[in-house]
């Protein structure tokens, strides 16, 4: 009973984390303010839908004993460790693409890190 | 119970069907590179939601493949518009 | 519910295969083939297919992608220059 509570709140903070990194996408002006909204948000509310899958395969283990819910939680939580490294490993790449192709932040006037680079 | 699994990855397709809408609008290549990196991670965890709902647990395996696979692509194409990938 | 999850995902296939045909820039078009072929994968998954998903996307996701992306590299990026 309480499982299922726990399994409505992930579900519940998953979902609205990722809309509203797909409302970042949608509003926000420049490819890196898209960038941060997408990435950040997407991967938090990814991370708590997974979880909830975790819960209910435990809760299942626990209630039945079948042993297959075992592996669905590992599986899940192999998934999980994937999916967090390579969306940060992505968007770092990405940034620094946009930024090699010679795109600014929209009111930006000084560019340190090109400054850097020279 | 299963309704709601299934609730939870129809409000998942929805949402990629309006981030479709940024990479037809967006301006610039890169823009269209977070979109396809945001459908990347949505969709891997649409697949984990239905490998609850079909109760198969193979079906997660995919997921793990497909969020590794989709980064390669994603590294690809930024080395490519960062103009490291040679001539 | 399932069918409303069917017809979500075929959507967004007619969305991305449009985009791909009327898309001037050729590397545009290569990342929207890209879209395509994870949501084509996402379509052989909620078939319940998950052999043919995991050949789509280790073939549409890593190895097509690349492929056009070098294709580009040797020709031009815009459809219609000559140079």
């Amino acid at each position: 009973m309480i499982a299922d509570t726990i399994i409505l709140v992930c579900i519940a903070i998953g979902l609205v984390f990722n809309t509203l990194g797909v409302i970042g996408i949608l509003r926000f002006p420049d490819v890196y303010t898209r960038l941060h909204a997408e990435t950040k948000t997407t991967t938090f509310g990814t991370i708590f839908l997974s979880l909830a899958v975790i819960v209910y395969a435990i809760s299942r283990l626990l209630s039945d004993g079948d042993a297959q819910f075992l592996t669905l939680s590992v599986h899940t939580f192999v998934a999980l460790i994937a999916l967090a490294f390579t969306n940060a490993t992505g968007a770092h790449a990405i940034a620094r693409a946009a930024h090699r192709s010679g795109q600014v932040p929209s009111p930006a006037v000084i560019d340190r890190y090109s400054e850097g680079d020279a | 119970m299963t309704d709601i699994w299934v609730a939870a990855v129809v409000v998942l397709v929805a949402l990629i069907v309006l981030t479709m809408v940024r990479l037809i609008a967006g301006p610039t290549v890169p823009d269209r590179v977070v979109a396809l990196d945001a459908i990347n991670t949505l969709t891997v965890a649409a697949m984990i939601l239905l490998a609850v709902i079909y109760e198969q647990i193979i079906f997660v395996d995919v997921a793990i493949v497909y969020a590794l696979l989709s980064f390669v692509g994603t590294l690809f194409i930024a080395k490519y518009i960062g103009g490291e990938l040679g001539q | 519910m399932i069918d409303i999850l069917n017809g979500l995902v075929l959507i967004g296939l007619l969305v991305s295969a449009l985009f791909i045909v009327r898309c001037r820039d050729l590397l545009s078009a290569a990342i929207s083939f890209g879209i395509f072929s994870f949501l084509l994968s996402l379509e052989f998954y909620i078939l319940q297919a998950p052999d043919v998903a995991i050949a789509e996307a280790g073939i549409g996701a890593g190895l097509t992608t690349a492929i056009f992306i070098v294709a580009i590299r040797g020709t031009t990026r815009w459809e219609g220059v000559r140079e």
